[in-house]
């Protein structure tokens, strides 16, 4: 089972830095948002995937009666959930209020804070 | 479980936290009483400072001081450390907020304060706080979100088209920081079955056969070194930090890039020092790249917030040569350094706020006429600048002394190059900011003399700066104890684990 999710991690990270590489916003911040979940999965996959037992200790005992799947990676993956999912919220309405305001979605010309024509220093006194 | 009650002393560890929060929380509920907005956030600060000072003072003297949430034993319970190292950061960096919550009372207009600029002031710090003091490495990624996304707040107020252009290239790059930082720790768990900061560097040593130890390392110093805005993953630097009010500008310069630094003193120093042996190459050239370029691209700016932004990751390069080198006297000088900076570069953003106000813009091609206007402006100038170029009698001296001493020490005579060569060319651009911004005669209208309330705030943080640089041997001192904390662990190891561990 790990196997198989970490040939599906992998595919996620591969979509998800092949759409930040692209020029277009719209791509970048899909691409963050599979690469956060490439990370939630990569979280997920750490904990061990199982579902035989159940990680409770029988009374009477110290330790677990069989194999378990770790559950801290899962609680690990809520939090880290709700970050990255408030995040591509407001990265989405940033990109959307950047499209209106310089009207392009390619970002070799979102130039407004660093702009081409940017003179240098007086070279004299 | 833990069943003594807490002793009441032991809650400075989390007060600065718990302050932040809860007064960005009531400022956020009083958002329509602008009038009391900067007094409470002021206020709140200058608890937090007190607050902090009281927990450098017990921490130096007794040794770290562990917190673990909810009386789970650690390594269960998320632990809140506070050590030499952490403490001192969140001291520095605290005070810096609290002089920029004073400056931003004639930099933040009306709009500002209605679009929270306290509350994401306050939240911030909790952020900020929180990431110097928490012990686990999974809460400190929790406390880098906090910071972070109080910082996006803070980055689009006022919400100009360069604003908005700057923060879409800040917030992407950073968030791929931070996910990369998640990827390590994944990794970390994975292997280590553990999150709890001593108690990785305690299993550390058994696992380097069996673990890919070394990955996550690498890992590290990619995510930590993309926040600290080291040469090649540093060009969310330059296109955001001139963008945002000045204020803003000051608290990002001054705090946000040590964040990192810290991240990577903690992770790589304390935790993983074996690993940053083996990358310390790696480490040395980034270093040396990101100084020398950083300053190279601070000559080529017109416009002096730019050139305050390029400054700060020439810093940041000169922060990493100690993390380099490795050695304890290596690892005071960036912890010195880390505090100069915070210091110095709130100090640069600041006064480059005063400028403006005098000479009616931020452009070195039309200032001019400052001296005449001002004279006292120009006093607090030159000295910040002198600070800035670590030149006496500034705070930037005795770290450099010592990371140039340190690298030599260790045979390392490009590092020490680059760091001399560095402070040359930063003395350079301020010389010729100075130049042309105060001493050259103005060619069109009059220069204004400065305000007080631009002016009071950048003297009360030359202060610290000049007894940094006038009476360095306490300051010398607890940089030595933090570094004793990051290069050797058992102090803090036996803090959180009073029994041995397990």
């Amino acid at each position: 089972m790990e196997a198989a999710f970490s040939v599906l991690v992998a595919l996620f990270f591969g979509v998800g830095i092949y759409l930040i590489l692209s020029r277009h916003v719209i791509r970048i911040v899909l691409g963050i948002a599979i690469f956060g979940n490439a990370v939630n999965l990569l979280i997920f996959t750490s904990g061990r995937i199982t579902r035989d037992g159940v990680p409770i200790i029988p009374a009477g005992s110290d330790l677990l009666a069989g194999p378990a799947a770790n559950p801290l990676p899962q609680a690990l993956i809520l939090t880290a959930i709700v970050i990255s999912f408030s995040f591509f919220a407001f990265v989405l309405v940033l990109a959307y209020r950047a499209y209106q305001e310089i009207g392009v979605d390619d970002t070799m010309d979102m130039r407004i804070s660093e702009p081409r024509d940017d003179q240098l220093p007086p070279m004299g006194y | 479980m833990l069943l003594e009650p807490v002793s009441s002393g032991d809650w400075l560890a989390i007060a600065p936290v718990v302050v932040a929060i809860a007064l960005g929380a009531l400022l956020l509920m009083f958002r329509h009483y602008l009038r009391w907005q900067a007094l409470i956030a002021s206020g709140g600060l200058l608890v937090m400072v007190a607050s902090n000072a009281a927990l450098l003072h017990r921490v130096v003297a007794e040794g770290p001081l562990v917190m673990t949430m909810g009386r789970w034993l650690p390594p269960f319970g998320i632990s809140f450390v506070a050590d030499t190292l952490g403490a001192s950061f969140a001291l520095a960096a605290t005070f810096v907020a609290f002089v920029c919550a004073a400056f931003s009372v004639v930099d933040i207009d009306t709009t500002g304060r209605r679009y929270g600029f306290y509350p994401f002031l306050m939240l911030m710090m909790a952020g900020v706080n929180g990431a110097f003091l928490t012990g686990d490495i999974f809460n400190l990624y929790v406390w880098f979100e906090v910071f972070l996304i109080a910082s996006f707040g803070l980055l689009i107020l006022g919400s100009e088209r360069a604003q908005i252009d700057g923060a879409a290239k800040y917030a992407v790059l950073n968030l791929l920081a931070t996910a990369f930082f998640l990827i390590a720790t994944a990794l970390l768990y994975g292997s280590f079955g553990t999150l709890n900061m001593a108690d990785i560097a305690m299993k550390a040593g058994g696992l380097r056969g069996s673990a890919p130890v070394t990955t996550i390392a690498a890992l590290y110093l990619f995510a930590f070194g993309m926040k600290a805005a080291a040469f090649p993953v540093n060009f969310w630097l330059p296109a955001s930090y001139h963008t945002p009010r000045l204020v803003t500008a000051a608290l990002f310069g001054g705090l946000l890039t040590k964040i990192g630094v810290y991240a990577l003193l903690r992770s790589l120093g304390m935790i993983f020092p074996l690993e940053r042996a083996q990358l310390s190459g790696v480490i040395e050239w980034v270093a040396i790249a990101t100084m020398l370029l950083g300053a190279m691209g601070a000559l080529a700016q017109n416009d002096i917030r730019r050139t305050a932004g390029f400054l700060v990751i020439s810093g940041v390069g000169v922060m990493l040569a100690g993390l380099a080198i490795g050695d304890t006297v290596a690892i005071a000088g960036t912890v010195l350094y880390a505090i100069h900076s915070m210091l110095a570069m709130a100090a640069l953003y600041l006064l480059a706020g005063a400028i403006c106000q005098a000479g009616g813009s931020f452009l070195l091609s039309d200032l001019g006429g400052l001296y005449r206007a001002s004279p006292l402006l120009t006093a607090v100038a030159f000295v910040v600048f002198l600070t800035v170029a670590s030149l006496p009698p500034g705070s930037g001296l005795w770290p450099k002394v010592i990371l140039v001493g340190a690298s030599i020490e260790a045979g390392r005579a490009w590092l020490s190059f680059a760091i001399l060569f560095t402070g040359l060319l930063t003395t350079i651009t301020l010389g010729r900011v100075f130049i042309l911004a105060f001493w050259r005669n103005r060619d069109h209208g009059e220069a204004a003399p400065a305000t007080a309330g631009h002016l009071a705030p950048l003297v009360v943080l030359l202060v610290p700066i000049l007894l940094l640089g006038l009476a360095p041997e306490e300051f010398i001192r607890i940089a030595d104890g933090a570094a004793l904390g990051v290069t050797d662990s058992a102090a803090y190891i036996r803090a959180v684990f009073p029994a041995g561990g397990q």
